[in-house]
């Protein structure tokens, strides 16, 4: 099964609610798969084609502010669309799901994979100051776990979560675990655990407003403030990553998604010469795995980050390990994949010989 | 607290003709003396009174004037981002196909900003109601030009007029909305006499009793007064609605039940 199409099946089974989507490569499957399989009919779950972005992302608001397990997926100069609404799901916190199948930019760039979205994805996106839980799945499995794990994630912490794939990731096929169907919640469980959801009035109870609207600044800083904090819990609490060969190693590859694919192999070449090469592979790509990197600085006598872009986790990793080590970047981009033997070339010489 | 004023008691049942109703909240609304707004709002509040539908409805807020209507109806509400409020309906009303969806948005809102969005809500026939109140101007952001100001008529971003040549003419989305086969009854009302209040209550009681057919979208405009943006006293702003604003956007419905009505 293609990873697009494995979401588009985790979202059924994760028993949610809407999906509302505009088609753009390379993640166009994922609306065509939905609209195949019915769901209306298997589980009741709305689909939508909806005029563009913009509108498709104010449905997903529509739909997540009246507690609804609300979805979107689109491609880097949708999800750019998206932004404006993104920031109001934010601001008035609304929990649901945006997967971002990159590609190469800027502007309409490639349909070819990318990594290049990572500091629209981890550092905001839109205006004002907030962030994502952003997961980024490096197999076909990981897009159809990350669904439901997502919609948990967004839910407790009522904030929109991104899974950041790439048109690898997403066009790829493997072998999937399909999981169970859960079933969708009944408005009588919405109206129980989410009090915040605008279900219409109940006699006797206050009405329920929905809205990223604070006029007075005293207040709009507080609301800030319990953002923030908000975020600083998701640091704390999710943050998710995989370490590979860490324990001996001496020098360590950083890179999620696909990357973190042609780096294992890297490593094993590596390992093959006897060099010892770790992986650590930022599962969540906010919350950052910075504890891990800040350790493991004091054990390695470098890191590389092996990224389809120009350079942006590495910023994060350089943060992280706050000058303890040498921390290089090694880029394809514009939609270009690296070869492990040319991820092993770069970490040979810019951080072993270098 | 209690004030003594020495003045004789006058809410007596039998003078009790008029109250608010209870689908309004106790909130000061913020609009201008004179403005629309706040007449077209008690409307809608009496529908839904009337319709005993308060628990069932959810209501959309736009940007614009009435961005903070959110605190003067006693109903759940939604605020959207600018344009937005029809892709927000469509959101609710798909995953609440039971309960009774509005939007109640401006002209820059609905006809400028969110042209896309009204436009494929209407022409999907989703099953909500759309209060479009049309005054000409943007009034929260100071008097701007806006999709309907009239042409020749001054603004902030029009000071000599809007010339059209240079502009762009007025759209008259209503015209263009009723025109889709997706909207199920289209009318423009105004609200500046008490006998266009009736009426305008009348439509935008259809407006919400046609959710119940699920034909399509019921879509209110309401043709309104701006007296701070047109830089004019209330009555002199009846007045120039009257003889400016009504030829150009005439009263009447212009589609009833799926039909176009033929003038």
């Amino acid at each position: 099964m293609k990873g697009n199409e494995a979401i588009a099946e985790a979202a059924i089974r994760a028993g949610a609610d809407a999906y509302f989507g505009y088609p753009i490569t390379p993640q166009s499957e994922v609306i065509e798969y939905l609209m195949a399989e019915k769901p209306h009919e298997r589980t009741g779950m709305v689909v939508l084609q909806a005029e563009s972005e913009v509108a498709a992302i104010n449905m997903v608001y529509g739909a997540a502010a009246c507690g609804k397990r609300a979805m979107t997926s689109s491609s880097s100069p949708g999800i750019s669309l998206k932004q404006e609404g993104i920031s109001y799901i934010a601001g008035a916190e609304l929990p649901c799901l945006i997967l971002n199948v990159v590609r190469g930019g800027p502007g309409l760039g490639t349909i070819q994979p990318s990594q290049s979205d990572y500091f629209q994805a981890t550092k905001g996106g839109g205006h004002g100051d907030y962030r994502l839980i952003v997961l980024a799945p490096a197999s076909v499995q990981e897009m159809y776990d990350f669904v439901k794990l997502s919609f948990d994630l967004a839910f407790k912490y009522r904030n929109p979560v991104m899974i950041l794939s790439d048109g690898v990731i997403g066009q790829m096929m493997e072998k999937v675990e399909i999981g169970e169907q859960y079933p969708r919640l009944t408005n009588e469980q919405i109206d129980e655990l989410y009090p915040w959801a605008t279900t219409g009035k109940k006699p006797g109870k206050d009405r329920r407003i929905i809205t990223s609207l604070e006029l007075d600044p005293g207040r709009q800083e507080q609301h800030n403030l319990k953002l923030q904090a908000k975020y600083k819990k998701m640091q704390e609490e999710e943050v998710r990553y995989e370490a590979l060969n860490c324990e001996d190693a001496e020098y360590l590859l950083v890179a999620f998604g696909s990357s973190a694919r042609i780096c294992q192999k890297a490593m094993d070449l590596g390992r093959a010469k006897g060099l010892k090469i770790g992986l650590l592979r930022p599962i969540t790509l906010f919350p950052f795995p910075s504890k891990i990197l800040h350790e493991l600085a004091t054990k390695v006598k470098g890191m590389l980050t092996v990224e389809m872009n120009a350079g942006q986790m590495v910023e994060d990793v350089r943060l992280a390990v706050c000058g303890k080590v040498k921390v290089e970047h090694y880029g394809r981009f514009g939609g270009m994949i690296p070869s492990p033997a040319e991820v092993l070339h770069a970490l040979e010489t810019k951080i072993i010989g270098g | 607290m209690e004030q003594n004023f020495d003045l004789p008691e006058i809410h007596t049942p039998e003078n009790l003709v008029y109250t608010k109703t209870k689908v309004l909240t106790d909130n000061v609304m913020h609009y201008c003396p004179g403005c629309g707004h706040g007449t077209v709002h008690r409307l809608i509040a009496e529908v839904i009174d009337e319709m005993g539908i308060q628990d069932q409805v959810i209501g959309v807020a736009p940007v614009g004037c009435s961005v903070l209507a959110y605190n003067y109806f006693d109903i759940d509400m939604q605020e959207a981002a600018h344009g937005r409020a029809p892709a927000l309906a469509t959101g609710i009303k798909r995953v609440f196909p039971e309960k009774f969806v509005f939007t109640y948005q401006g002209d820059g809102d609905l006809a400028a900003i969110g042209t896309a969005e009204t436009i494929h809500a209407c022409n999907r026939g989703e099953n909500i109601t759309i209060i479009f109140i049309n005054n000409g101007i943007y009034g929260m952001t100071g008097g701007q030009m806006a999709p309907t100001t009239l042409p020749g008529m001054p603004t902030s971003t029009s000071p000599y007029g809007r010339d059209v040549k240079m502009m762009g003419n007025p759209l008259k989305i209503t015209e263009l909305v009723a025109m889709l086969p997706g909207t199920y009854f289209v009318t423009r009302q105004a609200v500046h006499t008490p006998a266009l209040v009736r009426k305008t209550k009348k439509a935008i009681r259809m407006a919400f009793e046609n959710q119940k057919l699920n034909r399509g979208v019921s879509f209110v405009e309401i043709v309104s007064n701006c007296n701070s943006g047109w830089k004019l006293t209330p009555v002199q702003a009846i007045k120039w609605l009257e003889e400016n604003m009504l030829p150009f956007y005439p009263l009447g419905d212009l589609k009833v039940n799926g039909e176009m009505v033929s003038k």
